[in-house]
């Protein structure tokens, strides 16, 4: 049997490269920096490898290196990078600097990159628990605060919950359709899907959802993402994400495009209902963490509403969006990692009054992450609902119409939330003087800032074709 | 056939009933014994399946590994094992009956196997091709096809093993650890001091 190990190469150098940095940190636990430094390298070397590595399938179907893995690919490892110095050095301000932060940063990667090349149920099974293990490990890394032990105990439990459904669904599938391939899962449901397969499909679909923290499957995202530490919720509301929405295409499109008329309702349902959780229940948030938290699962409904569109198009709004959205998010939670204020960190709303006076870099970075992910034209999250509004209108289906029609009212009605963020930093006086922030955070928040806004209008070409060559990675037209 | 109808019936009894108990005894030790029971009367109930090398697993990994982990973890919670071990006269019979059912399961199952010719006879036929054992069969896969899977779960297994350890492990000043080379390093010149003890007197420290 051949193995083509060529396809792998991201994979297995993130593997190997945690095998040897964890050898290297338990014989010299102070050597965190170096292991960092390191531990970005292999991310930005799996990513170029990703990028430009050849296409194909290996290990029988389970690992498919086609485009849609390379793209989220180079996402999802550049995100990782940008969360090692973010995190490791805010652990280092707290002194409680851990050389397994990087190493779990790497093997969540791995598990990211397994789940958007699965090509077989245990693929994707393997991929979200070695991806959802090492976060629930980050959540909770931070011992000295309770809030962050409680935070990692609630997502251990619940993310074990959503395992279970997975894995139940998994079972059902692959005993109605006799097979864990996609390939073999697919021919079986080509001409219409069986009861039992259509009920693993379901709760296949609650796993994911929950991943993805999509409505009604996201009451964890809150608690969670406030009491985690910030530079690590940065992380895994970023990247994670993405890889679980390429995941749920795959399912959906590599498995399932027979019974394409059953889930897209079953989606239409999750978006709408994200996008009306994360709009109203975020109208009287005030800590900032939760604010994003409620935020991320209405962005991610915009990401399903594109999914459920059911066509090349739609599957390239996900992909555009997703990447957009990961820029905003990773750059949104390094601007709360710099700030704080004699030594306590910002959280609330009421914390940023008057920030725009005492950093007007940040205040002007938070501005553009802020109307970015609310949609505001010259901003990068314009574009990225524009894809997805687009693809759900082109259809002409009405049901999806209405959706995209819902979409834009809950953008407006989330508009109010971060309009009242962004009155605070402008228009308030300050409370007390903030704390000069720590170079990296700074960096990474203008960076992404840039992004946002300037770079955004000439990169989009590039995310633009390549999003599009995912998308037909998925035999869509 | 009717034995094994018999050993069939007699193992899903027990696993139901020993299931039950799990969940409605008392004692936490108490509970994981009747796990250990369910964990041997599903084993046998693979055997009769065909399924040898599931009912190997079972025992080896969840018996034998798993059991006693909860026993230990059973252990580190606040019980008041002294209350418990007063009790040990009357709880000897329920222990005698569970070992007794243990022991009378693997019998029925050694006569049944023995009864019917080997387990593999059993097993479903396309996964028996060319006499082999579905043991064999399945080593034949694990590494070839399924080493993807294989190797990216001992990841999975690796990052539950760092997890543990981040997150319980601290290094406080003052801990004391065994340092072997100093114990082999004592000789009767460190470890020992001999006094001249004048009678009538004893030592002051």
């Amino acid at each position: 049997m051949l193995i083509n190990l060529a396809l792998a190469y991201p994979e297995l150098l993130l593997a190997v490269s945690a095998l040897v940095l964890l050898v290297a940190g338990a014989f010299n636990p102070k050597a965190t920096r170096v292991i960092g430094l390191f531990a970005v390298l292999a991310l930005v070397g799996a990513a170029a490898i990703s990028a430009f590595g050849p296409h194909g399938v290996a290990f029988s179907g389970s690992l498919k290196a086609d485009a849609a893995a390379g793209y989220a690919g180079v996402a999802i490892y550049l995100a990782s990078a940008a969360a090692i110095p973010l995190g490791g050095n805010w652990f280092a301000r707290k002194g409680a600097s851990a050389f397994e932060f990087p190493v779990l940063i790497l093997l969540a990667a791995l598990g990211m990159g397994m789940m958007v090349s699965a090509g077989d149920l245990i693929a994707l099974y393997i991929g979200i628990e070695l991806q959802s293990l090492a976060l629930y490990v980050l959540a909770a890394m931070y011992r000295d605060d309770l809030r962050a032990s409680e935070a990692g105990l609630k997502y251990f439990v619940l993310g074990a919950l959503s395992s279970g459904m997975l894995l139940y669904g998994s079972s059902l599938i692959y005993g109605f359709a006799g097979s864990t391939r996609f390939e073999d899962i697919s021919a079986a449901v080509h001409q219409g899907a069986h009861t039992g397969v259509l009920f693993g499909l379901i709760f296949l679909m609650c796993g994911l959802a929950f991943k993805v923290s999509a409505a009604p499957f996201h009451m964890w995202t809150p608690d969670v993402y406030e009491g985690a530490p910030t530079p690590v919720v940065g992380f895994f509301a970023g990247a994670p994400k993405l890889a679980a929405m390429v995941l749920f295409a795959r399912v959906l499109y590599e498995c399932f495009p027979g019974a394409i008329a059953q889930w897209r309702q079953i989606l239409i349902i999750l978006a709408l209902a994200s996008i009306a959780v994360g709009a109203f229940a975020g109208l009287n948030q005030n800590n900032l963490k939760r604010l994003w938290a409620y935020s991320s699962i209405a962005n991610v409904g915009y990401a399903i509403l594109g999914l459920a569109a059911g066509n090349a198009e739609g599957v390239h709004a996900m992909l555009v969006f997703m990447v957009l959205y990961i820029v905003d998010v990773t750059g949104f939670f390094a601007c709360l990692t710099a700030l704080s204020r004699q030594g306590k960190a910002m959280e609330t709303i009421e914390d940023m009054a008057g920030l725009f006076k005492e950093q007007p870099g940040i205040a002007l970075a938070m501005t553009a992450f802020s109307l970015s992910a609310l949609g505001l034209p010259p901003f990068s999250g314009f574009f990225a609902k524009y894809f997805v509004f687009k693809a759900a209108i082109s259809l002409g289906d009405p049901i999806l119409t209405g959706a995209a029609i819902a979409g834009l009212v809950g953008s407006v009605v989330a508009a109010f939330y971060y309009l009242r963020l962004l009155r605070s930093m402008w228009f308030e006086a300050p409370i007390s003087a903030t704390d000069k922030p720590p170079v990296d955070a700074k960096a990474i928040a203008v960076g992404a800032a840039l992004f946002t806004l300037p770079v955004v209008l000439l990169a989009l070409h590039l995310i633009d074709t390549q999003a599009s060559l995912a998308a037909a990675a998925f035999g869509l037209k | 056939m009717a034995l094994q109808a018999i050993a069939f019936y007699l193992l899903a009894a027990v696993t139901i009933v020993s299931a039950f108990c799990v969940v409605s005894a008392r004692n936490p030790v108490h509970s994981v014994l009747f796990l250990i029971l369910s964990f041997f009367s599903a084993a046998g109930l693979f055997v009769l399946l065909g399924a040898e090398f599931l009912a190997m697993l079972l025992v080896v990994v969840y018996v034998g590994a798993v059991a006693v982990l909860f026993l230990f973890v059973v252990m580190m919670l606040d019980v008041d094992f002294a209350s418990l071990r007063q009790g040990f006269a009357r709880y000897m019979p329920l222990g005698a009956v569970v070992a007794g059912i243990l022991a009378f399961e693997m019998i029925a199952v050694s006569a049944t196997v023995a009864s019917n010719g080997a387990a593999a006879a059993n097993a479903d036929p396309q996964s028996n091709i060319g006499q082999l054992s579905n043991t064999e069969t399945i080593g034949q896969v694990l590494y070839t096809h399924y080493a993807y899977f294989f190797q990216a779960s001992g990841l999975v297994l690796l990052v539950a093993m760092i997890g543990a350890i981040t997150l319980t492990l601290r290094h406080k000043p003052g801990v004391r650890r065994q340092v072997i080379a100093d114990q082999v390093a004592r000789s009767p010149k460190t470890g020992m001091r001999i006094t001249d003890l004048k009678p009538g007197q004893g030592i002051s420290e």
